[in-house]
C-alpha cells in the first residue's frame, strides 16, 4: 500500500523519500519509481518500534518532507493477540505507539516550518472493537484519536492531517483472506485516494465511499445488540 | 477457484497463486503441480488457466532499466505494456509492437508473441525483445536471447508460457516525436478491393481493416481499410505543438454488468454502417488520432467483455497464406454470414513475412472475429476451423478456447517439434495449461 502511494505523489511529480526496515531491499521499487515517473526517489532506514532512532532519522533525510505518510501496519492472529500479551503489546507499538511517535516528532517540525500534510493510514478496524479483531482494532482507534487530536492542534499552524480508513485492501496483509469484491480496494485506489485527500485538504477519507456507510451502521447499532453479534 | 481468459469461456477450477518474490515463485515452478504464468489475463481463452496452478505474475510489476540512447527498456514480466507508454511516450519512446489492448503484461506479449497493425512492415513483438530472462524447471532463470541458447528463446516467443515463467526481458522502444497518428480511412466495396488496398498500401507502417460480416454477396467483405503512421512534428498544429507528446488523457467507461445476450448487435453494426457512408461520402478521410484512440479503441470501455453476458465468447483468428486468402477468406465470410449467428464485426490484415518457431503470424492475411457462446457456435467454430486448415491457414493461440488437438497439428506441423522440445527439456512436467492439455502439447 505504501508502495501505491509512492507511485501516485511521484505520478504527480513529488519526489520520494522510502522509509522502512531493511530499505536496502527496496532497490527495484527505487528504481521503478524513478524510472516510470522521472523523480528523485531516495531509500532510508527506520524501523518504528525503535522510537530512540527517530530524530537521528528525521535528521538525516535530505530535506524535511512537504508531506509525510505513515504506512505502518500490522494485524497479526487474533487468537495469538488475546492469549499472548507480549504479542499484543507488539501490536499497539506497532500500529499505534509507533506510528503515532514519528508523526508527533514530524508534526513538531512542520509546525515550527508552518506548512505541510500528514497523513496517518489506519483502518476501519478502530471505529468500532469487534471480537475478531479488537487488539489491532484497539490500537488503530487509538490512533485515530492521535490524528484527530493533531490535526485539531495544528489546524491554525500550517499543517494539515489527513486521516486514511482504507477498507479492505488487496495487500499482502490480506492475501489469502476471503474478502468481499465490493468492499474491497486495490492498492492503486488507495494511492489515487491519498494523493486526492492531500490536494483537497480532506480531514478523514474511507477509500471506497460504501465504507462510510458500512461503518455509520456498525457503529451505531446498540451495544446490548452488539455484543452479541458475530462481526 | 473459477477462472477464465478474456473471453470467459471456458471457465476452469484452478489454484490460484501471487507470487510476490523469486523465491515464491521458485517454490511454485518447482513444486509437484504444473503451473502456468498469468499475466492480465487478457488472452482469450484457456492459455493462462493452469490445469492445476496459475501464477498470477503481476506483482513483478517493475520497472529495471531504461537506456535512452538505445531505447532498450529492461522490466518485469508483470509490467504492462501501458505503463511502458505511460512512462516512456512523453521522453519520445512508444512499443515497437502492440496489439489491440494495452492492457497486457510484457510476459504475455512474448508468450503469444503478439503483433499488431504494423505486422507487415515490423514483424510481431518478438522483433523488440533482446533477451528473456526464463525461470526453468529446477527455478533457476537463465538469461536467454538470440545468442544464447537461441532454440528456447525462439520456442518462448509465442510459445504460450510453455517452455517456463517469463521474469524478466529487455525490449526495444521506438523513438516516436509525436504522440499523434496520421490516419487515412479508405472504404473498400468488397473483400477484393479490401485486399487490393493492403497491397498497394504496403509501404504505409500501421494498417488494419474492419469487415462487416453483415454483407453479402456482391458486397461480401465490404470494408474499411485504416492505414496509418506516427505523426511528425510538423503534422501538428500550433496548440498540439506545444505538448507534442501528449494527447490528453481520455476518460475510460466500464461495462457495469453483464448485458443479456440480445444487445450487442445492434450496435457495433450501427456504428459500422455510419462510419462506412460517412467515409464513403468523402473518401479517403484523413485525420490526427491521438495514439490511445488509434492503437486501443476497445480499452476505452473497461471490462468489455461483458457484453456478450454470462456465458463469454470465442475469438476465431486464423492466418491464411497469400496464395489461398482471397478464395479462403471468401469462404469463411460466407460461412459465418450464412450461419448469421456470428460476429458483426471482424478484423482483417495483411501479415508480412515472419520466421518463427511457434508464433502464430505468416505472410498472408488474418481475419479475427467474436461469436457471443450460444448453441450453435462451436459447430460454426468447427466449420471455420475445416475452411481454414483445407487453405493451409493455422490458428492464433492467445484466442483460442475450444480448438481440437488434431486440428492443431492438421493446420501446424511445428507443434509436433515444440512438443518434442518439451519433452526433451522436462518442460512438460512443469508447465501446463488448460490449453496446453487440450492440445496435448
Amino acid at each position: 500500500m505504501g508502495q501505491a502511494i509512492a507511485h501516485a505523489f511521484a505520478a504527480a511529480g513529488h519526489p520520494i523519500q522510502l522509509a522502512a526496515r531493511g530499505a536496502a531491499g527496496l532497490d527495484t521499487v527505487q528504481t521503478d519509481l524513478a524510472l516510470r515517473h522521472g523523480v528523485d526517489v531516495t531509500l532510508h532506514e527506520f524501523d518504528v518500534l525503535d522510537s530512540n532512532g527517530f530524530g537521528g532519522f528525521v535528521d538525516g533525510l535530505p530535506a524535511l518532507p512537504g508531506v509525510a505518510v505513515s504506512v505502518v501496519g500490522y494485524m497479526g492472529e487474533q487468537a495469538e493477540n488475546e492469549q499472548d500479551q507480549a504479542q499484543a503489546a507488539l501490536m499497539m507499538r506497532t500500529n499505534f505507539e509507533g506510528p503515532a511517535g514519528i508523526l508527533a516528532l514530524l508534526a513538531n517540525r512542520f509546525e515550527a516550518r508552518g506548512s505541510g500534510t500528514l497523513v496517518g493510514v489506519s483502518s476501519v478496524a478502530g471505529d468500532r472493537g469487534r471480537a475478531t479483531n479488537y487488539v489491532y482494532g484497539s490500537a488503530k482507534a487509538g490512533f485515530t484519536a492521535f490524528l484527530s487530536g493533531l490535526r485539531n492542534r495544528l489546524a491554525k499552524k500550517g499543517v494539515h492531517v489527513v486521516t486514511v480508513l482504507p477498507g479492505f485492501v488487496n495487500t499482502a496483509m490480506t492475501e489469502g483472506l476471503d474478502l468481499p469484491e465490493k468492499l474491497t480496494a486495490e492498492p492503486s485506489e488507495v494511492g489515487a485516494a491519498v494523493v486526492k485527500a492531500v490536494q483537497k485538504g480532506r480531514n478523514v477519507i474511507y477509500v471506497r465511499r460504501i465504507w462510510w456507510l458500512v461503518m455509520a451502521i456498525i457503529r451505531n447499532i446498540p451495544e446490548p445488540v452488539f455484543k452479541k453479534l458475530k462481526l | 477457484m473459477k477462472l477464465s481468459g478474456w473471453g470467459r469461456f471456458p471457465v476452469v477450477e484452478t489454484q490460484l497463486c501471487a507470487p510476490r518474490d523469486v523465491a515464491a515463485l521458485q517454490a511454485l515452478v518447482t513444486g509437484d503441480e504444473p503451473v502456468i504464468a498469468r499475466g492480465n489475463g487478457r488472452s482469450y481463452g484457456d492459455s493462462a488457466v493452469g490445469a492445476h496452478t496459475t501464477l498470477d505474475m503481476r506483482h513483478f510489476d517493475h520497472m529495471l532499466s531504461f537506456d535512452a540512447e538505445t531505447g532498450v527498456l529492461v522490466a518485469e514480466a508483470g509490467v504492462l505494456l501501458g505503463d511502458v507508454i505511460d512512462a516512456f511516450l512523453p521522453r519520445g519512446w512508444f512499443p515497437m509492437v502492440t496489439p489491440g489492448t494495452k492492457f497486457v503484461t510484457l510476459g504475455g506479449a512474448i508468450a503469444a508473441d503478439v503483433h499488431g497493425k504494423n505486422h507487415h512492415v515490423d514483424g510481431s513483438f518478438g522483433t523488440c525483445v533482446e533477451w528473456i530472462d526464463l525461470m526453468g524447471p529446477d527455478g533457476q532463470i537463465s538469461r536467454i536471447s538470440r545468442e544464447d541458447d537461441p532454440d528456447l528463446f525462439r520456442h518462448t516467443l509465442g510459445g504460450m508460457g510453455l517452455t517456463g515463467v517469463i521474469v524478466r526481458t529487455a525490449i526495444r522502444l521506438r523513438p516516436v516525436e509525436t504522440a499523434w497518428i496520421n490516419q487515412t480511412t479508405l472504404p473498400a466495396p468488397d473483400l477484393g478491393a479490401a485486399m487490393d488496398l493492403f497491397e498497394q498500401h504496403a509501404h504505409v507502417p500501421y494498417s488494419v481493416a474492419w469487415i462487416d460480416c453483415m454483407s453479402r454477396g456482391a458486397h461480401l467483405g465490404r470494408s474499411l481499410v485504416m492505414l496509418g503512421d506516427h505523426a511528425a512534428r510538423a503534422d501538428l498544429d500550433a496548440k498540439k505543438a506545444r505538448t507534442p507528446l501528449d494527447a490528453g488523457h481520455k476518460g475510460a467507461h466500464t461495462v457495469p454488468l453483464d448485458f443479456p445476450g440480445f444487445a450487442l448487435n445492434r450496435w457495433t453494426v450501427r456504428a459500422f454502417n455510419e462510419l462506412y457512408y460517412r467515409v464513403g461520402a468523402w473518401k479517403p478521410t484523413k485525420a490526427l488520432v491521438d495514439w490511445d484512440t488509434y492503437f486501443y479503441p476497445l480499452d476505452a470501455v473497461l471490462k468489455w467483455n461483458r457484453i456478450y453476458g454470462r456465458r463469454g465468447f470465442a475469438q476465431f483468428q486464423c492466418v491464411l497464406p497469400l496464395d489461398t486468402a482471397r478464395t479462403g477468406l471468401t469462404e469463411l465470410l460466407e460461412a459465418i454470414t450464412e450461419a448469421g449467428a456470428g460476429s458483426f464485426l471482424a478484423v482483417l490484415k495483411r501479415f508480412g513475412p515472419q520466421d518463427s518457431a511457434f508464433s502464430f503470424p505468416m505472410e498472408g492475411y488474418t481475419l479475427a472475429l467474436d461469436f457471443p457462446m450460444k448453441p450453435h457456435t462451436l459447430d460454426l467454430l468447427d466449420q471455420l476451423d475445416a475452411v481454414a486448415v483445407s487453405h493451409g491457414g493455422r490458428f492464433y493461440l492467445a484466442k483460442d478456447s475450444r480448438m481440437g488437438a488434431e486440428t492443431l497439428r492438421e493446420s501446424d506441423s511445428r507443434a509436433a517439434e515444440f512438443e518434442a522440445l518439451r519433452e526433451a527439456r522436462g518442460l512438460k512436467e512443469h508447465f501446463a495449461s488448460a490449453q496446453s492439455e487440450r492440445l496435448s502439447l
